[in-house]
This record gives C-alpha cells, sequence and structure tokens, in this order.
C-alpha cells in the first residue's frame, strides 16, 4: 500500500511537460506580395485561327493570361514572375507542372490553362496549383462568346484572388466617371464607364448639359446622377443597358449627391432650401420622399451602411464641417470625427467596417479612412486637391480623383483618377481616355 | 556539588576556547590594498591642445633621429618617406603650440626613463616606429594612421564578437539548466525568426474572426518536416470559413518554404514532434 502511493505521488509530481507537445507561436509574417506564375493559356492551332479572325488577337491565351496578370500586380497582393523564366511550356504545365521547375523560380502558386473554340464559343478552363504543396487547388472552365474574352480574364483574377487572400475579388467590374474635356473654365463634362482596367471605354452622354456624382446602384446596372436642367442641379436615374434616363422626383430646389441604398430601392440625397439643406430619400418604386433630417445646418453627402440600418454624412452643425453617422430614420445621430480639419464626404465600406471620406487641413486634402466609431483614423494618401473616394466592391481599394493645379497662365490643369488600397502603399494612376472626376465603383458584374 | 559545577565550568571554558580558536571569521586577514593609480587633473578647455613636455619633446626628437637612421639603412625607401614627412609636419606644429601655450604639462620622469631604456635596446625599425607611437602619447592627433584605426576597430569587433559569442554560450548553458523539456528561448527564436521571414500573410483575411492554425510537426533530426497536420481541420470545410483554409494553406506554405527548419542541434526527442500556433490577427489589426 505504502509502494503505491509513493508510486502514485512520483507519478504526480514527475513533470508532466516532458510529454508535452513543444508549442511555438507565430505571431508574424510578411506582407510582401506573394510571388506566382501565371502561365500563357495553352491554344491548339485550329483555335488560335479562329479567333484570330474574330477578335483580331494573335494569340488569345497570352492576351488573357496578361490580363490575369495585370489585374493580379495592381492589386498589390501579388507579383507575377517573369515569363522568360519559365521552364515549362503551357501545354504541358496545364496538364501536369513540373512543380520542382516552379519553386526553382520561386513560385508558390501557379496558374494554367487551355483555351479552345467550340461551337462557335470560346471556352476557357483553368488550374490553380499550389506549387509548394504540389497539388492543385482550384480548376474551373468558363463558355461564352468570343468578344467577352476580357471578362473571362477579369473572372479568373476574381477567382485567384478570392482563394488566394480570402475574399472577393474586384476585377470583374466597372467603374462610371465624368469625362473631362476643354480648358478649365469651358469643361465639356461627359458620363463615361469603362472597365476597372481603363478598357472597353463608353460616354453616356453627349455632354451638352454639366454631369456630376455618377453613383452605381449596387444591386443593378443602374445609375445615379446629378445635372443641370434649366440652370438647377437635379438626381437623375440611368439605365446604362437601355440609355433611357429620367428625373427622381420633383423637388422646388436644387437637389445633390444621389446615392442608393444598399438594396437599391431608394436613393438617399441632399435637398437645399433657403440656405439649409437636408437629407431625404426616395423610394424608387412608389417614390414617397421621406425627410431624415431636419437640422438648420447644411447636411449633405449621405451614405449608407451595407445593413442599411446606419447613414453616414457630413454636417457642419458643430461650426466646421464633420462626419456623422445617424440611424436609418434619423434618430441618434452623433459627430465621429474629431480631428483637426474639414471632413467630408464620407462612404461606408461595402465590408462595413470603415468610412472613407475627404479631409481638408492646412491646404492640403487627404483621403482616409476611419472606424465607424471615428477611432483609427488613418490619412492614405496626401495631395494638393484630391477628393470623392468610392470604394471597391470588397472594401479593400480606394478609387479617387485628382486635380493638379494651374500655372499662372491658367494651364497645366488637369484631373485623373487614382486608386489606393488600405495599407496606403499601393497608389495607382487609373488610366482614362480623357481627363477624369468623380468615379464610382460597380458591384461585381459576375455575382 | 561543587566538582561538578567545577567540571561543568571548565568543560564549558573549554569548548569557548575550542570554539574561539577554530572559527574561520575571527582570525583577521591582512587587507588587501590594491595598488594606487596615480591621475593627472588637467584643464579642459573649449579646444583641448595640450602640448608636450619638454623632456617629453627632446626624447622624441632623439627618437626620430635614431629612427631615420635606422630607416635609411634597413627599411625600404617608400617608408623612410612617410615617415619623414609625418614627423617632420608633428614635430613643427608641436613647436608653435609650445610658444602659444607655455603651461606644459610635465610627463612623468619615471615613464620617460623607461622609455628611453627601451629605445636603447631596440634595433628592429619596426618597432621601433610602435614605440615612438607609445612615447608620442600627445601627439596622437597629428598621427592619424588609418592602418592602425582600422586595425582597432577590427580588433574591437572581433573582441565584442567573442564576447557575445561566450555570452550566447552562457545563455543557452542557463536556459538548457533552467528549462530542459522545451525550447530555450534562444532556439524558439531562431526557428520563429526563420518562419516569420516564409509565411505570406494573405491580406484579406477577416481581421475580426479567429485567426489560429495549429499544425502539427513531425521533424527530421535535420529540421526537414515528415509530416504536417492541422489540428482543427474540421474547420477547413465549414460554411462560412473559407478564409480559414487560405490561412491554413498559407501557413502549411510557410512550413515547406521554409524547411529545413532551425531546430536545435541537440535533444531530437524533445522537439521531433512540434506544434506551431499561427496567428494573423496581431499582423492584420495592425
Amino acid at each position: 500500500m505504502k509502494k503505491k502511493f509513493i508510486i502514485l505521488f512520483l507519478i504526480l509530481i514527475f513533470p508532466l511537460k516532458v510529454f508535452a507537445l513543444i508549442e511555438v507561436d507565430i505571431t508574424r509574417g510578411n506582407l510582401n506580395p506573394l510571388p506566382l506564375a501565371v502561365s500563357p493559356l495553352a491554344i491548339d492551332e485550329q483555335s488560335r485561327n479562329e479567333f484570330k479572325k474574330i477578335i483580331k488577337k494573335e494569340n488569345i491565351g497570352s492576351e488573357i493570361s496578361s490580363i490575369v496578370e495585370n489585374n493580379l500586380k495592381t492589386s498589390g497582393l501579388f507579383n507575377p514572375l517573369n515569363k522568360d523564366a519559365f521552364l515549362q511550356a503551357p501545354e504541358i504545365a496545364n496538364l501536369k507542372p513540373r512543380f520542382e521547375d516552379w519553386s526553382l523560380i520561386k513560385a508558390q502558386a501557379l496558374i494554367t490553362g487551355k483555351v479552345t473554340f467550340i461551337d462557335e464559343k470560346l471556352r476557357v478552363e483553368f488550374r490553380l496549383w499550389d506549387v509548394l504543396a504540389a497539388k492543385e487547388i482550384m480548376a474551373l472552365a468558363f463558355t461564352t462568346v468570343p468578344n467577352n474574352w476580357r471578362r473571362v480574364g477579369h473572372i479568373i483574377s476574381d477567382k485567384v484572388y478570392e482563394r488566394l487572400t480570402g475574399e472577393k475579388g474586384y476585377f470583374d467590374t466597372r467603374i462610371i466617371y465624368v469625362a473631362e474635356e476643354g480648358p478649365k473654365t469651358q469643361r465639356k463634362k461627359r458620363l463615361a464607364i469603362m472597365d476597372q482596367d481603363g478598357a472597353n471605354n463608353k460616354f453616356l452622354t453627349l455632354g451638352n448639359e454639366l454631369v456630376l456624382t455618377p453613383r452605381f446602384n449596387p444591386t443593378s446596372q443602374m445609375v445615379t446622377y446629378l445635372s443641370y436642367f434649366k440652370n438647377l442641379p437635379r438626381v437623375y436615374l440611368l439605365d446604362i443597358e437601355t440609355g433611357t434616363q429620367e428625373v427622381v422626383g420633383d423637388f422646388p430646389g436644387m437637389t445633390f449627391a444621389p446615392r442608393f441604398s444598399p438594396d437599391g430601392k431608394k436613393i438617399i440625397m441632399s435637398f437645399a432650401k433657403d440656405g439649409k439643406s437636408d437629407i431625404y430619400t426616395m423610394d424608387l418604386e412608389n417614390r414617397i420622399v421621406d425627410r431624415i433630417t431636419n437640422h438648420p445646418s447644411i447636411d449633405t453627402s449621405p451614405s449608407y451602411s451595407p445593413n442599411g440600418k446606419f447613414i453616414a454624412f457630413n454636417s457642419d452643425r458643430s461650426g466646421y464641417q464633420q462626419i456623422y453617422i445617424m440611424k436609418s430614420d434619423g434618430s441618434d445621430v452623433k459627430r465621429i470625427s474629431f480631428g483637426n480639419g474639414i471632413y467630408g464626404t464620407p462612404v461606408w465600406s461595402p465590408r462595413g467596417d470603415l468610412i472613407a471620406f475627404t479631409k481638408l487641413h492646412k491646404g492640403k486634402f487627404y483621403i482616409g479612412v476611419m472606424r465607424t466609431d471615428g477611432k483609427g483614423e488613418r490619412l492614405l494618401t496626401e495631395n494638393y486637391y484630391q477628393e470623392a473616394p468610392s470604394w471597391s466592391p470588397n472594401g479593400r481599394v480606394l478609387i479617387f480623383y485628382r486635380e493638379t493645379k494651374t500655372n499662372s497662365d491658367g494651364e497645366g490643369f488637369s484631373a485623373k483618377l487614382w486608386s489606393i488600397d488600405l495599407t496606403g502603399y499601393n497608389e495607382r494612376l487609373v488610366t482614362t481616355l480623357t481627363d477624369a472626376s468623380d468615379p464610382s465603383w460597380s458591384s461585381l458584374l459576375s455575382n | 556539588m561543587n566538582r561538578s559545577i567545577i567540571i561543568s565550568s571548565v568543560l564549558h571554558l573549554l569548548l569557548i576556547l575550542v570554539t574561539a580558536m577554530s572559527l574561520p571569521f575571527l582570525a583577521k586577514k591582512p587587507l588587501d590594498i590594491p595598488p594606487i593609480v596615480s591621475v593627472e587633473l588637467i584643464q579642459i578647455a573649449e579646444k583641448t591642445n595640450i602640448p608636450f613636455a619638454p623632456k617629453a619633446k627632446k626624447i622624441i626628437e632623439k627618437v626620430k633621429e635614431k629612427e631615420k637612421k635606422l630607416v635609411s639603412e634597413q627599411a625600404p625607401p617608400k617608408k623612410v618617406k612617410k615617415t619623414k614627412t609625418k614627423t617632420v609636419v608633428s614635430v613643427e606644429q608641436n613647436e608653435k603650440v609650445d610658444n602659444k601655450t607655455p603651461e606644459a604639462v610635465p610627463l612623468p620622469e619615471k615613464t620617460v626613463k623607461k622609455i628611453e631604456t627601451k629605445k636603447e635596446n631596440k634595433q628592429n625599425p619596426d618597432k621601433l616606429d610602435e614605440e615612438v607611437k607609445q612615447v608620442s602619447e600627445f601627439e596622437k592627433k597629428e598621427f592619424v594612421d588609418l592602418d592602425n584605426i582600422a586595425k582597432l576597430i577590427d580588433k574591437a569587433k572581433i573582441e565584442s564578437a567573442d564576447e557575445i559569442k561566450k555570452n550566447n554560450d552562457i545563455t543557452q548553458d542557463q536556459d538548457r539548466n533552467i528549462e530542459n523539456t522545451g525550447l530555450t528561448l534562444s532556439e524558439e527564436d531562431a526557428l520563429k525568426a526563420q518562419i516569420f521571414g516564409c509565411w505570406s500573410i494573405p491580406l484579406g483575411l477577416p481581421y475580426n474572426e479567429n485567426l489560429l492554425v495549429r499544425i502539427k510537426l513531425m521533424l527530421e533530426p535535420d529540421g526537414s518536416v515528415t509530416k504536417t497536420e492541422i489540428l482543427d481541420h474540421a474547420r477547413m470545410n465549414k460554411p462560412g470559413q473559407a478564409f480559414y483554409k487560405v490561412l491554413a494553406e498559407s501557413a502549411l506554405r510557410a512550413v515547406k518554404l521554409c524547411q529545413p527548419l532551425r531546430v536545435p542541434t541537440t535533444g531530437y526527442e524533445r522537439w521531433k514532434e512540434l506544434q506551431l500556433n499561427f496567428d494573423a490577427r496581431e499582423m492584420l489589426e495592425g
């Protein structure tokens, strides 16, 4: 009995840790772009000739892979490797990649694929490989009309982006903006639309009237914008597919800063009268107008939260223009910006966690983000003049416009679209045919 | 009765005496007086310019004369030119300084004598060169020998490296003594640092979610990974947890990219199975 007790005692006091698994906590990593290889999509000779006739491109496989490569590169999260370093031919790589060859050039992921011409249609299959794990992690195929080849590239980019980052992509999207031409005092402004990478640019209005602040409907291909009618700014609705447009409501004063509700059923905007402006909503089905704010100050730039329960707007009710949030019925108004300077154009992120804004401080304009309680303000970019941020559908990138200073002769003025991601490091010029302002990012087209 | 008292007191006295004699702390040790270090105090002006002591100057001149002779006899001509110009300039400058500042700080006579005797014995010009530098302690500003500075720096580096090495050895040993079951702090740090560099964190992860991936590794003695196992594997296929799969895959890639892992050279039994807890939240929250 005594012996048993001793043994039991020894077992209890003997350090059990000897048998425990050693644990090491890894709480840091690198945020460098992921090196990946985008192999040109393989194509047989017959398909190549057919596509050459239809879309006038020498090798559609290479063209599609270039779109994918460009998209992933501009995201700032991936580092597509130089094709000259590839050791395996596209046809063979698509069947069975030699992972040793790809890991030799430091690729961690590999995209391969094949393009074929079947029944007058374009069929694209692609595969995503984890080079280090030596396995396929995604394989998809799309069939569409040949003229849609650019969209196929964007959809592949979105799928790869989502698989490797864990969030949805933003490449199969469009941007609507105001195309500007002519001298600063006599600007011709037209509504224009293009793919997010600047391709397929189209002008939607003729430029006879001034247009401003176009905004996409989050659920369909409708746009609301502001245009002058009899020298009064009015909010309009435009169906991009049919080209039809209409005035939203018949207000006796000015209406401006329109934006859709997250379900696309309402428009929220400002209505100015007698030196003050308030926020109103209009139901697009029954055209019923609701007043949301009623304050003797200037309340404008309303933006819904993604769940539709809150509205962010800017107001000068505290003396300076600041950002406020309130419930969607106008109650519980709460100021959230308290930094130095003037805050404006708040836009709620599609993820719901951040609010983007324009800030003017000491003569400089900033594009920044803050949390919805106003904390964690981060200024992403600073310039002479820039404003109107608009979120990518995944809430990772902002597009905005930036104007340059004119010289003493009034020359040198330009307005360009720029994008910046939430890190603040990946700032890029978005190529447009003409000068551009007031961009608005659509939701994913392939949803 | 009296007898017993006497015996008792005698024995007590005896005991006290024995104790007093044998206890070591009672024995007084002679004081170990450290040698006296003599320090000279000088006034520090805005620009400190210490002149030569007259005696020291004479000695230097003598040494240089001797050196010139020796150099002309033994050393290659290039070096002669170099030393000549240097010494001439320095002497001239020192003379000027001497004129300006009459309060010369004398060199202790003993030192001078020692140096003098040393110099007399010396024959080798190279060694003499060193002696001159030792004597001309005051003319360091004039003798700017870049090679020598470089040597000193290198030496300092070597010494500090040796010291660091020694310290590391000590701490590692201490660590091992303290904890012989897990990895020591330095071993853990080495492993962490290696994996930090290999882990590309997917930036699109929702940072308000649980972003902990636990991976169990089976290792070879050289640190290569023979088996990996995601401990919360079931979570990978749960709806709404697609981000977890992305995160787990990135962690696996990091392990594969990093191998062979920087594991300790000893104690294989301790770490042949290892659990890595990848947590991206700290990084993503920024």
